[in-house]
Parts: C-alpha cells; sequence; structure tokens
C-alpha cells in the first residue's frame, strides 16, 4: 500500500524516476482518448440516423407527444452532477485518500443508475402509450440512439463497481490510477453525448 | 499513509509536471457551474421566450457546443499530459467526421425529398 502510493518512483533525484512504466501507462490513457473518438464515430452515425429520420413518425406519435420534460430536465441534472462527482473522486485521488475515492466513485454510481432507471422508467412509459421501437422510422433512431447511451452508462456502472473493488482490494497503484483516470473520461465522456441527446432529440423534439 | 500520501503530493508536486494535471477543486466547481448554466440557458430559451425557431435551435446548439468545450477542458483535461497533443489530433479528426456524417447526411436527404 505505501509503496502503491509512492507511484512507482522510488528515485527522488529530477529526471531519473521510472520513465518506462509511466510511459505505458499514458499510452494506455492515450488508446481510451482513440477509443472515445471510435465512439464518438458511432454516437455521429446514430445521430445522422436520427436527423434524417425524425419527421418519418409513419402515423405514429412524435417526440412533442411522447417526451416528458421533468423526466429528461432530471436525467440531465443527475448526469451533469455524477460528471462533477466523478472528477470529485480523481482529485481524491490524487490526494492519495482511498476511502474519499471510494466514496466518490459511490455517489457518482448512484447518480448513473437513478439516471439509468429513470431512463428505463421512460422507455417503459413510452412502450406502454404503444410507441414501441418498430412503430415509426422516428422511434426505431430514438430507441437505438438512446439505448445506445443508457448502454454505455450501464456498462459504466458495472466497470465502476469493479473498479471500487480492485481498489478495496490493491488501493492506489499506478494501474489502478490509470484505470480511474480512464473511467473518469469515459464519464465526463457518456455527459457530453448526452448534452446533444439532450439538445437535439429532447430541445428540439419538444418545440 | 495519510504521511505516506503527503509525501506522494508533495513529490509529485516538486518534481513532476505531469502529476499537476489532473485540475484542482476550482476548476471543477467553475467548470460544474459553468454546466449548469449552460443547461439552464437552452430550457429558459425553448420554454420562456418567443424567440422564433430558427434564433431558438441556433442558441441552443451553440450552448450545447460550448459544453462541450467545457467538459474537454475543465473536466477532461484535453490539453494536458506530457508529449504530443495525440489525443487532441484524433478529437480533431473524429469531430470532423461526425460533422461531415451528420451535416451530409441531412443535406442530401433533405435534397432527396425535394427531389421526390
Amino acid at each position: 500500500m505505501q509503496h502503491a502510493i509512492d507511484n512507482g518512483h522510488p528515485q527522488h533525484a529530477a529526471g531519473s524516476h521510472d520513465h518506462g512504466h509511466h510511459d505505458q501507462e499514458s499510452m494506455k490513457v492515450l488508446g481510451f482518448w482513440i477509443f472515445l473518438v471510435t465512439d464518438c464515430l458511432l454516437f455521429g452515425t446514430l445521430f445522422a440516423t436520427y436527423v434524417v429520420l425524425k419527421g418519418h413518425t409513419a402515423g405514429g406519435p412524435t417526440g412533442k407527444e411522447l417526451f416528458e420534460i421533468p423526466g429528461f430536465v432530471a436525467e440531465t441534472f443527475i448526469l451533469l452532477t455524477s460528471s462533477f462527482t466523478s472528477g470529485l473522486a480523481v482529485l481524491a485521488m490524487n490526494k492519495g485518500k482511498v476511502n474519499q475515492l471510494i466514496g466518490w466513485l459511490i455517489v457518482t454510481a448512484v447518480l448513473g443508475a437513478s439516471f439509468v432507471g429513470l431512463e428505463i422508467n421512460e422507455f417503459l412509459n413510452m412502450v406502454h402509450e404503444g410507441a414501441k421501437i418498430s412503430t415509426s422510422a422516428f422511434l426505431t433512431a430514438f430507441f437505438t440512439l438512446v439505448g445506445t447511451h443508457g448502454l454505455h452508462v450501464s456498462v459504466g456502472l458495472i466497470w465502476m463497481i469493479g473498479l471500487m473493488i480492485q481498489l478495496k482490494m490493491r488501493g492506489i497503484t499506478p494501474v489502478t490510477r490509470r484505470k480511474i483516470t480512464v473511467i473518469s473520461l469515459y464519464w465526463h465522456f457518456l455527459d457530453v453525448v448526452w448534452i446533444f441527446l439532450f439538445t437535439i432529440v429532447y430541445l428540439m423534439g419538444v418545440m | 499513509m495519510s504521511q505516506h500520501s503527503v509525501n506522494a503530493d508533495g513529490h509529485g508536486q516538486s518534481h513532476h509536471d505531469e502529476h499537476d494535471d489532473h485540475g484542482s477543486l476550482k476548476a471543477y466547481v467553475i467548470g460544474f457551474i459553468i454546466s449548469i448554466v449552460l443547461t439552464v440557458i437552452p430550457l429558459l430559451v425553448v420554454f420562456q421566450t418567443s424567440m422564433n425557431k430558427t434564433g431558438v435551435i441556433i442558441t441552443i446548439i451553440t450552448m450545447a457546443v460550448i459544453q462541450l468545450v467545457v467538459q474537454l477542458f475543465f473536466f477532461m483535461h484535453i490539453r494536458e499530459g506530457d508529449g504530443p497533443k495525440y489525443n487532441v489530433m484524433a478529437l480533431i479528426v473524429g469531430l470532423f467526421i461526425v460533422v461531415v456524417i451528420v451535416a451530409g447526411s441531412v443535406w442530401i436527404m433533405s435534397f432527396n425529398s425535394v427531389v421526390q
């Protein structure tokens, strides 16, 4: 544990620290940025599909009739707050406070879970009102786009729970440090994607 | 434990600039407040003003883009880290392709409906 916090830099003389290991970890973070770019392309194509098919409701319900304003506004603020708390988790990690780090990760995960819960509830209400994925091209595009984002959040939650267990077992090591950096990048990225869903799907849908 | 963490912290700040790159509490709080404001503005524009439709769409998309930039700088620390900025380059290429896909699809599909 003590060694772990020392961060793989046994020598204090400037310039003679363990550069090889550090480079490898920062390469992995760069690799994750590249993954995020490919995810950006995935969401870009789904957004393009949605925007093109938005008006093709085939006589079914439109966004204006379906979207419930309090629901998506609450989802937006919950996700924004969870993005902030995942940032606080990274700050706690930089101070070497493992319990504080796990605490903020739990807050983030609870907010993320309530987001997913609200979204599932929203989808169920829509299906209940007869707005299924097969009803119209608009709804196919809607469920695919918003569902893909929801799936990303759910995967992030499972990943975060796994990391909390690992932190409990191993403490803050260079490896867990990199993993926390990466999941916080992922979480902020999902928040950014949601901002565009909020603007293009929901706000422009209810106008 | 606490003693060691203080050591690690001081050590990081005195010798390794790359460990200062994760932002401060101040930066996160400012980023959070800005992002809340940037979310409230589009809500007000859509539900409280009598602006015309084009104006509303331009305003809310501008807010979303500013929000993207704020999150990248305040939360994701895109500019920081060591070595060449490959992450920035990859992101610019990615965003360019996204804009081409979305704008191109909208353009060609609206042309399609004009022809038919």
